[in-house]
């Protein structure tokens, strides 16, 4: 998991019981999208210039969110 | 009406011939919380919402539609040239016996389309909230393919319609906020 | 077909791909925010270039726009392949 430090995502331990068979995963991840932590969006946003954007898939630098499987190693 | 333009909205490659991929991407192309139902869902609904934001749902259930058609690209790309042996390891062998290599929206299971999978309430707060969800679990749905697969050029374009969704969220959040201010209502009345 | 497409097809469509994403993103953001003058500036000027930039790849490679005047009147180009999912 290489993404500690990244502010959308969230982190839980699920209860381990003393018959699951399957070794831990570990703690569990979730996505916090940006849209939930910004609001109504304010003027003056920062924006990525038109290749970039089209990339990135938003215009708007805030947010942008990169996706990666945690599972990948 | 719609007016074509020769071009997707983004431009989409995959790197392997690999049609079991193409199974998963059923999902998004006639899955519950897929680019179709979303379409449809959005289109629908626009007709029966406050004026203030039916643009809102008109134009985000259009792009939903080119996002469609991305989809259906890296389908079409990923079962091209597959054999029907191919497509039978892929675990297409039942899409193939009925439809050989054409596309058909099932969602990955098989399951087809059906216009359960989209609501119309008719009460803007509960369809909002409604299309707010759609694109939570359309995002979330994005996720778990991206995980299932290693095609970097396909994941790139995965990406694009998983950030989507997004802004999508935001927006149909932002038209909640709109209607939900009283301070217009003296105008109305 | 085995009509190959030349390079400059490819980075010719997707400098217009990138201005019309940045005009959808503008939509979506002018319509929950209709008063932000600086947004439609910039969506005007991005139009105007996006229309520039399809004119010139039509001379070049056809057809692009539903419904728009052709610059080739000896055949009729817009039903001919490449469609968008071929390319």
């Amino acid at each position: 998991m290489s993404q500690q430090n990244n502010p959308f995502r969230r982190y839980y331990l699920p209860f381990r019981g003393m018959f699951d068979p399957c070794p831990p995963l570990g703690p569990k991840v979730f996505v916090v999208p940006p849209n939930l932590l910004i609001g109504f969006q304010p003027p003056d946003f920062p924006q990525f210039p038109p290749l970039e954007a089209l990339q990135k898939g938003t215009l708007w630098e805030p947010f942008f969110d990169y996706y990666e499987s945690p599972y990948r190693k | 009406m719609w007016s074509y333009e020769k071009k997707l909205m983004y431009p989409v490659k995959v790197s392997t011939c690999n049609p079991t991929l193409a199974k998963y991407l059923m999902e998004q192309y006639g899955g519950a919380d897929g680019e179709l139902a979303a379409a449809l869902r959005y289109l629908n609904q626009r007709y029966t919402i406050p004026d203030k934001v039916i643009g809102v749902l008109n134009d985000i259930g259009t792009e939903e539609f080119a996002h469609l058609e991305m989809i259906a690209t890296m389908i079409y790309k990923l079962t091209k040239d597959a054999t029907p042996d191919q497509l039978r390891a892929a675990g297409l062998v039942e899409h193939y016996v009925s439809h050989d290599s054409a596309l058909f929206y099932n969602n990955a299971a098989g399951v087809p389309f059906t216009a359960t999978y989209i609501q119309a309430k008719g009460d803007p707060i509960a369809d909002l909230y409604e299309d707010i969800a759609a694109e939570e679990k359309a995002r979330a749905t994005y996720q778990w393919i991206i995980d299932q697969s290693d095609d970097p050029d396909l994941n790139d374009g995965l990406r694009f319609l998983r950030e989507r969704e997004i802004i999508h969220a935001q927006r149909f959040k932002e038209a909640v906020m709109l209607i939900t201010e009283d301070r217009e209502q003296k105008k109305v009345f | 077909m085995e009509k190959q497409l030349p390079k400059e097809y490819y980075t010719k469509l997707e400098a217009i791909q990138a201005i019309d994403f940045v005009i959808y993103d503008l939509v979506l953001y002018l319509n929950t925010h209709p008063d932000d003058a600086q947004a439609i500036q910039q969506y005007n000027y991005y139009a105007a270039y996006s229309s520039r930039l399809k004119t010139d790849f039509e001379a070049c490679f056809g057809p692009l726009r539903f419904g728009m005047p052709v610059q080739n009147h000896q055949e009729w180009e817009w039903a001919e392949a490449p469609w968008p999912w071929q390319v």
